[in-house]
């Protein structure tokens, strides 16, 4: 039973987004809209694109901006297209993208939208830094006080401690652990040595590095300038590791056990800033206009665990719910995009597709099946090429969709997990 | 005239006067006065709107139920625009002039002098003698809009505010800020006008004229509502509140005007001599002398010209640059794809992204792509800098801007502009490619010496291949020479004419051929200025002898502020095609050899330090002319006339061969293109004044000493000997 029950398939044109940098380094001048509108500009002019017929613009972020927070209207604002183009933002953590694409999706299916954008944007160095409860406390008394002696006296009435700031931290507001605590503790569960970890990430490096340098990854990339000189652009992702060995990243210590952990900073994803979007239309106004389908939106799914439990293994559950939407077994399916927010996160998904116990936990009676490592991640992942929680998704469709383009292939399904136990899963078919 | 509809009309005391376009009527004791011009998009002030403005102030003074007045424009965006330069163009002597300023003196003066306030209500522009009868009003409420700007342009047209700007202008906002407004002709936006006290209130556009009848009620009243008052800072107290700092000011004035116009330009010293008479003698003398100096200004030959200009260029942008009776379809550009991010290809990206177009631009790698994207940054930059756009501007028109090492995203372009090497080989190959990756798009190119048509040889649809010859720098060159040729269609031809205009670009459109029209003329001119060098002449004689003429720079500075790897491609092109009045002299042939690149590689006839300052003329320079480092003295005017005669004539054979389309298209084309001095009209202007038989007496004279380099047009022999003139009648367009 496919996702659309109404006959109107969703094709995905194409994908563009800005190379994924490390937080700190160079994008860290950018904010998320900015990145955003980087691939929207990008998007539009590399596609041809008549910007008035755009229908929709939905964006995912995860860290908001206080100050914007709406950033798919901002990134609508472009000169690009007419101010009339509505825009909302979606969260759903590190498939916020995802969200994005499958909302344009559902509102292209419908009949509400022939055009739609979809698209991501993070930036993790410009994360807003909050005041503590006490500074908040007094700083809105005082901005209500009468008088300037009121005012001094309630200033007064803070404390050393109020002054220490909050910065956000990557970890469950319902359990308090840390996603890193998360995938250690799967890695235990599930038995994932050290060793199996590393060599995931070793091979995910080799990959992205091939990928690189061959121009097959850098093809979905545009340039962007580098303030504060401008006098380079950055054209592709500066987080890949080509030269790294197993010695290397067997030789790094545990970043959150520190004692019994076998999670490190070389086979986790890292802190990184950038934007993607992807241009969706539906099948018959792509065809008026004469654009080429990259691929179809065949079916997706969300699904969620108890957070508690195993909190990335949700894709466990989407897959086969996505795979039975579109018709389709996982033998079917020719390429396989699996986000890597952790080595111990991939290698416990892609045990938990083998189980029947988790298949039955879906509700279905046998396995969902064997991920073929051929098929998976050919050009790496979030480990390697980076992670920007909120732009991650249009990454993985985009370079699904070309790798399917390039390699003349059908079926293609991607995953993502994401912060509070859930699960993404998506099937794209070219034509 | 809906504002005296209804049951006003009906009252008395209205005034509805459809000829002029001026009608008045009164709400509640406040007289509505409205300025809304019949047949024009803006109001001007001419003599026939006078004596009805004068008969509203004599009815607001004598009726009693009056208490106060409004006077407000019935145009969209647009108050008044200044005087009507028609008639101004129609004095015939400085007395005539004089009167004219006289009556738009006691007009204001009678403004300024009733006893019931009035309001002035501005939105949209306020300029010249527009500006003036808002200086005259006790009050003034601007809008706060873009299209607000208040200036007193009248130097441009060589003349000097002629109703009391002159005096009125310090006494409201200071004498140096004055000094600025009126000799820069300076654009004031209605929030700068406000900091500064030209105007006392800033409103939204839909509330203007509710604020300004509640004022003006108000100010009737007698009371006086609680204003910002403009406070003297300690440079000006020093400077302005007495009769010395004053002399220091206005000697620091004429000082600067003299080093900018060299002596070329009356009007502003007339505008200073004005302001000061004013101060010294008491406001009465400096209406006499301000009304004087515009009758003498109205009549003199600068303004004349300087007025000359305006309507041609006026005249121009409605051109659409097609031969008479053809009619075309313009397309508008919506996207525009340029090849080459080099100088000129950032240079016009940055024009296009200014004007809404979205730019994609490509080039061979990513690094020259970003070269460019910086020279674009840097200029909006400077705008941003100079608060002519905000930040969000600036990052919107950065972010129009695409860049690609392939011809993605050119499938929807409608123009393609190549600025690349100047190779025919290279040219034929970017042009087959943008025909199959810009399937609709019009080819044009940007090349400054090779014929379009050779170009188009290479084209599977020559209809649509056209020239478009922007000038260095882009974004500051008025110019745009749009080069035809007989195959390019017409509605090729409207499209680009009419893009170049969306870019804000006066555009003139010449017939292919060698140089074209801009760079043919320059030819001869450089080449002769580099023989005066090779028989000994100093750089610095050269170069001063041509910038006392008017030019902004001499043609030496020229060659190396253009580059003489430039002029090395041009070169030989021209002499092939000319032969011997475009061979080039022997010093720039060496300077050349010598790998001296000029301004760019700081090495060229003048001598630059490492930060790009130019320092002074390279005497090594003179080793490498055929006299050595011997020099002698030229006398300045045979160095004029053996520079700019080859170039009136070189004109003169293009409006022979077609070339251009008229006298008025080579005069623009001169002043906008190479700075052609303004005051002289352009050189067929120029050659007119000096007349034909005069020019043809000098160059044949000078043709007696260099045979072959001077040989008169036969249509300036033939104008001579007939006498004619290629502008008809003095004083009015082509």
């Amino acid at each position: 039973m496919p996702t659309f029950g109404n006959g109107r398939r969703v094709a995905i044109i194409a994908g563009v987004r800005t190379p994924f940098a490390r937080s700190g380094t160079a994008l860290k001048d950018y904010t998320a809209i900015e990145l955003g509108r980087f691939a929207v500009a990008e998007l539009v002019q590399r596609t041809n694109l008549d910007g008035a017929s755009v229908d929709l613009l939905v964006f995912g972020t995860v860290v908001q901006s206080v100050i914007a927070p709406n950033i798919a209207r901002e990134i609508a604002l472009l000169p690009h297209f007419p101010k009339t183009l509505q825009a909302y933002t979606v969260g759903r953590a590190c498939a916020s993208a995802n969200q994005a694409i499958t909302d344009a999706a559902d509102q292209i299916a419908l009949g509400h939208a022939d055009i739609a954008i979809a698209g991501g944007a993070e930036s993790l160095t410009q994360v807003p830094i909050l005041h503590s409860r006490g500074m908040s406390d007094v700083l809105v008394a005082a901005s209500k006080a009468k008088s300037m002696s009121q005012r001094v006296a309630t200033l007064a009435r803070l404390r050393p401690k109020d002054f220490v700031p909050i910065t956000p931290a990557i970890a469950e507001p319902s359990t308090g652990e840390s996603m890193g605590q998360s995938a250690d503790k799967m890695a235990k569960l599930n038995g994932i040595s050290r060793e199996a970890q590393d060599r995931y990430a070793l091979g995910s490096h080799q990959k992205a590095a091939a990928g690189t340098a061959d121009g097959r990854l850098t093809a979905e990339i545009v340039p962007v300038p580098l303030p504060p000189k401008f006098t380079q652009m950055l054209a592709s992702d500066n987080g890949i590791r080509s030269d790294t060995s197993y010695e290397q990243l067997a030789a790094l210590k545990p970043a959150f056990d520190r004692q019994y952990g076998s999670v490190t900073a070389g086979n986790a994803s890292p802190l990184t800033d950038g934007g993607s979007a992807v241009l969706l239309m539906s099948e018959e106004r792509a065809k008026a206009l004469g654009y080429t389908p990259l691929a179809y939106i065949k079916s997706y799914a969300y699904a969620a665990v108890d957070p508690a439990e195993q909190l990335l293994q949700a894709p466990v559950l989407a897959a086969p719910i996505a795979l039975s939407r579109a018709g389709l077994s996982l033998r079917d399916i020719d390429l396989v995009e699996m986000h890597e927010a952790f080595a111990a996160q991939v290698l416990s998904n892609i045990q938990g597709l083998a189980s029947v116990e988790w298949a039955r936990r879906a509700g279905f009676s046998v396995a969902t099946g064997e991920i073929d490592p051929e098929r998976l991640n050919v050009m790496g992942g979030s480990l390697s090429i980076g992670h920007p929680f909120g732009a991650t998704g249009g990454r993985v469709l985009t370079t699904l969709c070309n790798e399917l383009a390039r390699r003349d292939q059908q079926f293609g399904m991607l995953t993502v997990c994401a912060a509070g136990g859930m699960g993404h899963a998506m099937i794209v078919e070219r034509a | 005239m809906t504002h005296a509809a209804g049951d006003a009309r009906s009252e008395p005391r209205v005034v509805h006067d459809a000829e002029v376009g001026v009608t008045m009527h009164v709400e509640d004791g406040v007289a509505i006065i409205v300025y809304d011009q019949p047949g024009s998009p803006v109001n001007t002030l001419n003599t026939r709107v006078g004596p009805v403005f004068d008969r509203i102030f004599g009815t607001i003074e004598s009726d009693p139920t009056i208490t106060s007045a409004v006077l407000l424009s019935g145009k969209v965006d647009s108050w008044i625009a200044g005087a009507d330069i028609d008639e101004l163009a129609n004095v015939a002597t400085a007395a005539q002039g004089e009167a004219l300023s006289r009556g738009g003196q006691r007009l204001l003066d009678k403004l300024a002098a009733l006893a019931k306030p009035v309001v002035a209500a501005i939105h949209g522009a306020a300029l010249g003698g527009g500006l003036e009868v808002a200086l005259a009003c006790p009050h003034r409420i601007a809008t706060e809009h873009p299209k607000t700007i208040l200036a007193l342009p009248e130097v441009q047209l060589g003349l000097i505010p002629g109703a009391g700007g002159t005096q009125r202008l310090p006494r409201i906002v200071g004498l140096q800020v004055a000094l600025d407004m009126i000799l820069a002709s300076k654009n004031i936006r209605a929030k700068k006008a406000y900091q500064m006290g030209l105007v006392h209130e800033l409103v939204h556009p839909s509330i203007l004229r509710t604020v300004a009848v509640q004022r003006a009620r108000q100010l009737g009243r007698g009371e006086q509502p609680t204003l910002r008052v403009r406070k003297h800072g300690a440079a000006q107290f020093l400077l302005e509140d007495n009769a010395l700092g004053r002399r220091l000011v206005f000697k620091q004035a004429r000082e600067t005007v003299l080093a900018k116009t060299k002596g070329n330009y009356p009007a502003p010293l007339a505008a200073i001599d004005a302001m000061q008479r004013g101060y010294t003698d008491g406001i009465r003398a400096g209406f006499d002398e301000e009304a004087l100096r515009f009758g003498e200004l109205t009549n003199s030959d600068v303004s004349k010209q300087l007025v000359y200009l305006f309507f041609a260029t006026t005249a121009l942008k409605r051109d659409s640059g097609l031969a008479h009776g053809v009619a075309a379809t313009a397309t508008p550009v919506r996207k525009l794809g340029i090849l080459g991010a080099g100088f000129m290809g950032a240079g016009i990206a940055t024009v296009a992204v200014q004007h809404g177009s979205l730019v994609r631009i490509r080039d061979a790698s990513l690094d020259r792509i970003s070269s460019g994207w910086r020279a674009v940054r840097d200029i909006l930059r400077e705008r941003l800098k100079r608060k002519q756009i905000t930040r969000l501007q600036m990052d919107d028109m950065l972010a129009q801007l695409g860049g690609t090492t392939d011809y993605s995203g050119f499938a929807n372009t409608d123009l393609v502009i190549e600025a690349v090497f100047e190779d025919l080989a290279v040219k034929h190959q970017v042009l087959r490619e943008t025909e199959t990756a810009a399937p609709n798009a019009i080819f044009a190119s940007n090349t400054s010496t090779i014929p379009i048509r050779d170009i188009a040889t290479a084209s599977s649809r020559p209809d649509r291949v056209v020239g478009m010859h922007f000038f260095s720098p882009v974004h500051k060159m008025p110019l745009l020479e749009v080069i035809v040729t007989p195959e390019t269609s017409a509605d090729t031809t409207a499209t680009v004419v009419q893009y170049g205009r969306t870019l804000g670009k006066t555009v003139i459109v010449v017939r292919d051929g060698p140089g074209f029209y801009v760079n043919r003329i320059l030819a001869p001119y450089i080449n002769e200025s580099g023989k005066l060098l090779d028989q000994g002449a100093a750089i610095g004689a050269v170069d001063s002898a041509l910038t006392q003429f008017g030019f902004p720079v001499g043609p030496i500075t020229l060659l190396d502020e253009v580059g003489l790897d430039i002029a090395a491609k041009s070169g030989p092109i021209m002499a092939a095609a000319f032969g011997e009045r475009m061979q080039r002299s022997i010093t720039l042939t060496r300077v050349i050899e010598s790998g001296r690149l000029g301004r760019k590689s700081k090495r060229g006839f003048y001598k630059y330090d490492d930060a790009g300052k130019r320092l002074g003329v390279d005497e090594d320079i003179y080793l490498l002319t055929p006299t050595l480092g011997a020099r002698r003295q030229f006398d300045p005017e045979e160095i004029r006339q053996r520079a700019v005669l080859p170039m009136l004539n070189e004109a003169v054979r293009c409006l022979e061969e077609g070339i251009i389309r008229s006298a008025r298209d080579g005069d623009i084309g001169a002043v906008f293109g190479i700075g052609f001095p303004p005051f002289r009209g352009g050189p067929f202007r120029y050659l007119d004044s000096l007349g034909a038989a005069v020019v043809v007496r000098q160059l044949d004279a000078l043709n007696a000493l260099h045979p072959g380099r001077f040989e008169a047009a036969a249509l300036l022999r033939s104008m001579a000997a007939s006498g004619t003139r290629f502008h008809p009648i003095a004083g009015s367009p082509a």
